[in-house]
């Protein structure tokens, strides 16, 4: 597995210009490169992500080799260990605590990890795409291994003895008469020197101890009782409270300021540079009034598509050549010039929105021209990236630290709050701390990219597949490739231009590529008078696919829902390595359908902490729930006109199903990532059991068009 | 600007403010309870829910001029880490919970259901938590949770009577 990950063009947010250009800055800065004798202006952008992210760029380095820089034993043998990734509540903090508990023979209660603090963290790209459990956990498994050998050759050297006598167990290296040491008795709170072996002895996947059993959350308690401190939870002395005055629209730029009103209150600082427009304030309420008390009129773009025209307005704006993930083999055209059917449809993928239930915040403060910034991000290393280009500062002139995340799903991969809250912090000369609204996180986060999926395919005489076209505006390449044997076929990913910001979100677009490729693989079932399992079986040659359709459909009852008047669906696809498949049974209401239960099986290698995966399964399958039957941003005018919890209806209790899981173990596999693909056959196992109630729209969410 | 008296965890508190002012705002920036958590200032996500008066409020829309002189609840109110509240005890069991942020409303709404509705079936827990959002989708295990709650404060409820 390559440490270099696969950007995918839907992660829009990453190839983003800096979202502000301070002037105060830029003077500053062209003083100073005047100061040095002028010389070559440098415009600056942010770095391009992938050379950023592969550790080549400005932003990179590559992971440390030492030991020290992972791990840490005090004298009470209390071991520390650091990583740059974030817990965002897919509960990596305890299923990485079993991989050292594991691989160095100590408890994970004498284990603490430190997260995603530049300051005190290997560089680390960011927690997304699914990779921590694929590449992190095999590093920390190297990292304490490592340890557990200079720990047993440190005791061995102590005791003059052969290495090959000791043991080492339950934080402890144990001789065979019965002599031992605790770990932190061997290193007295000192460094451990040395290099991080590349191939350590390492327990065998079916050796495992702490791996492969339910760990429940490390400092689950910290939760339960509140006291766990979020972004919004932290508090420096004076703090103040900051607010960004947003435009009225996406583009619009501001016209006139009268910041009069909001200059006369009390202890408040307005802060204007550039098209930043914020205030500062003694406390939270007070930055409020300020922020309401500006009076900005705005001018707005003219022209702009609303969630009506937009998906015109996406195949007017196409672009082709971006993007990779596409293929072309076969001759599509004599396939369809020879085929028994043709089935075709256009498919629409609405805009929807992460919301993370913990808003985008920030915490900035300045001491001596160095900036901390605690955040809510996926990439801490990017942020300070970010940071360090708005204040042409150094990178080393930049802390972020994220506190364990109110989650994010994809949608905290940029740097916006940290920049806007150093700003703030910058002009009050005190710490400043910014907490976004929920309307503000609807329209200045970004969303799931909008959409237009065409398909077209044909079956022979026999009935079997004998081309496959899909091209996909805007939304993404992730999953955009079939899994399903075909000789002929075009896979083509269309950018386009869009009125909103937009970016990754969880499994990128292998949602609504599944979606579509699963709805029509139901389609050409029909067409064909097959069984939609038989159907697809028949052309799938990867043995782990057919294993979990084939388990989902027995489990599920396949073909016979389970109550007279009721429809099943069914659905299955590979993303990230993992295989999920998963089938829907419905019932028919006066106004449409109800989902009256879930089955899921999934497979992603060998599992770690089977609690944590049934957990993110559970998780990944709820939220696709919500793409499937009713979230889609509204939106006219460069406004979103559902941005807010009452108006945008998210997953509630009401609206689960019994969800049953199965989850099939592979020891004899590495572990992929697991906290995405189970979201992408929701829609699709929902979308074709429907079918038997009507005629399925084609587009998310799922709606009959003649019910 | 008026002085308020707001009662909070047995404690009594006086703040200075505007009768309209949000409590949740209130607790969090002028008492330093952050455990009740801001998710949308709508009273539509939950995470900011407290008792007043034994029943479950969104915080976030409460107004410190209409709550002055009620009894108060929140998190930091109900248990410890050393002494968990049997809710709390059962979230934990039940690992009802991913990234832990609704967990606080979560648990005080669930308080709130018990007190009117001791031995909840899953439609009373969809119809009485509906205004509590897990966007993690732990929602199955919480449901558990509340069950297993319901349960064991029943049970220390029977054990109480015998005394």
């Amino acid at each position: 597995m390559s440490d270099r990950p696969v950007l995918e063009p839907e992660r829009y947010e990453l190839n983003e210009a800096q979202p502000y250009r301070f002037e105060m800055e830029r003077r500053g800065f062209l003083q100073a490169l005047a100061a040095m004798g002028g010389g070559l202006l440098v415009v600056a952008s942010l770095p391009d992500p992938l050379a950023q992210e592969s550790g080549q760029g400005r932003g990179g380095g590559a992971l440390p080799g030492d030991l020290a820089s992972w791990l840490h034993i005090d004298g009470n043998g209390h071991v520390t260990v650091y990583t740059g990734k974030v817990e965002i509540g897919q509960n990596i903090r305890t299923s990485l605590t079993q991989t050292i508990a594991d691989e160095l023979r100590a408890p994970r209660a004498s284990i603490s990890l430190v997260m995603a603090d530049t300051a005190l963290t290997p560089f680390d790209q960011g927690t997304f795409g699914s990779r921590t459990t694929p590449t992190m956990a095999p590093q920390l498994a190297k990292v304490a291994a490592t340890a557990r050998q200079i720990l047993i050759d440190q005791a061995a050297a102590r005791w003059q003895v052969d290495k090959s006598t000791l043991d080492a167990k339950d934080g402890r290296v144990v001789a065979r008469d019965g002599r031992s040491l605790a770990y932190g008795e061997i290193t007295s709170g000192k460094a451990l020197a040395g290099m991080v072996d590349a191939g350590p002895a390492q327990m065998a996947r079916d050796q495992w101890v702490e791996r492969g059993k339910p760990a429940h959350k490390v400092d689950g308690r910290a939760f339960v009782t509140g006291q766990h401190a979020y972004t919004p939870d932290i508090v420096r002395p004076n703090l103040l409270f900051g607010r960004v005055v947003r435009p009225v629209a996406v583009g619009a730029t501001p016209r006139t300021v009268d910041d009069a009103k909001a200059k006369s209150m009390a202890g408040v600082t307005v802060v204007r540079d550039g098209n930043f427009i914020g205030v500062v304030a003694p406390h939270e309420r007070a930055a409020k009034a300020a922020a309401s008390a500006m009076n900005v009129e705005w001018d707005r773009v003219a022209g702009l598509p609303s969630s009506e025209t937009i998906y015109d307005h996406l195949k007017k704006t196409m672009r082709t050549g971006e993007g990779g993930n596409q293929r072309t083999s076969g001759d599509v055209t004599r396939a369809r010039a020879d085929a028994a059917h043709v089935v075709e449809a256009s498919y629409r993928i609405p805009y929807i929105a992460h919301v993370p239930l913990e808003p985008r915040s920030a915490v900035a403060e300045w001491t001596d021209g160095k900036v901390t910034v605690w955040c809510g991000t996926q990439r801490p290393f990017g942020v300070r990236s970010e940071v360090a280009q708005a204040f042409h500062l150094n990178e080393d002139q930049v802390r972020v630290i994220v506190p364990d995340m109110g989650s994010a799903y994809g949608g905290k991969h940029s740097g916006e709050h940290a920049i806007e809250a150093a700003r703030l912090a910058k002009a009050a000369g005190r710490p400043v701390k910014i907490v976004y609204t929920r309307a503000e996180e609807f329209m200045w986060g970004y969303l799931r990219p909008v959409g237009v999926i065409d398909v077209r395919a044909t079956l022979d005489a026999s009935g079997k597949l004998s081309s496959w076209e899909f091209e996909n505006y805007n939304s993404g390449t992730a999953g955009l490739q079939t899994p399903y044997a075909v000789a002929s076929k075009r896979e083509l990913f269309y950018a386009t231009d869009s009125p909103f910001r937009q970016g990754s979100y969880r499994g990128l677009a292998a949602t609504a590529n599944n979606y579509v490729r699963e709805m029509h693989m139901d389609a050409l079932a029909r067409a064909a008078g097959a069984d939609a399992v038989a159907f697809r079986l028949s052309h799938i040659q990867d043995d782990r696919l057919r294993a979990v359709l084939t388990k989902c459909a027995e489990k599920s009852g396949w073909p016979k829902p389970s109550a007279a008047g009721r429809a099943l669906g069914i659905a299955c696809g590979v993303e990230k390595g993992s295989y999920i498949a998963t089938a829907a049974e419905l019932s028919k209401t006066s106004d449409g359908f109800h989902v009256e239960r879930l089955t899921v099986v999934y497979e992603c290698g060998a599992i770690v902490n089977p609690d944590g995966l049934r957990n993110q399964t559970e998780g990944a399958v709820v939220m696709g729930l919500g793409g499937a039957l009713f979230e889609a941003i509204e939106f006219a005018d460069g406004q979103i006109s559902n941005g807010t919890m009452a108006e945008y209806r998210v997953p509630r209790f009401k609206d689960i199903p019994p969800i049953e899981i199965v989850l099939l173990d592979r020891r004899d596999l590495p572990s992929a990532g697991a906290g995405e693909t189970p979201i992408i056959c929701v829609a699709p196992a929902i979308g074709s059991a429907a079918r038997q109630f009507g005629t399925v729209a084609p587009r998310l969410p799922v709606t009959l068009s003649n019910a | 600007m008026a002085r308020f008296v707001l009662r909070v965890n047995g404690r009594t508190h006086e703040v200075e403010g505007e009768a309209n002012d949000s409590l949740l705002s209130v607790l969090r920036y002028e008492l330093n309870l952050t455990g009740s958590k801001f998710g949308c200032g709508e009273g539509h996500c939950g995470a900011c829910t407290v008792l007043i008066d034994d029943q479950a409020t969104r915080s976030c829309v409460a107004r410190i001029g209409a709550v002055a002189g009620k009894s108060i609840t929140t998190i930091e109110g109900i248990g410890t880490a050393d002494k968990l509240h049997p809710v709390q005890q059962a979230f934990l069991d039940a690992e009802a919970f991913q990234c832990g942020y609704c967990t606080p409303g979560m648990v005080i709404a669930t308080m709130g259901l018990l007190r009117t509705t001791p031995n909840p079936s899953e439609a009373d827990i969809a119809r009485l938590m509906d205004r509590n959002v897990c966007r993690c989708g732990a929602f199955p295990r919480i449901v558990q949770a509340i069950k297993s709650a319901a349960v064991q404060m029943s049970n220390a409820g029977k054990g109480r009577d015998h005394e």
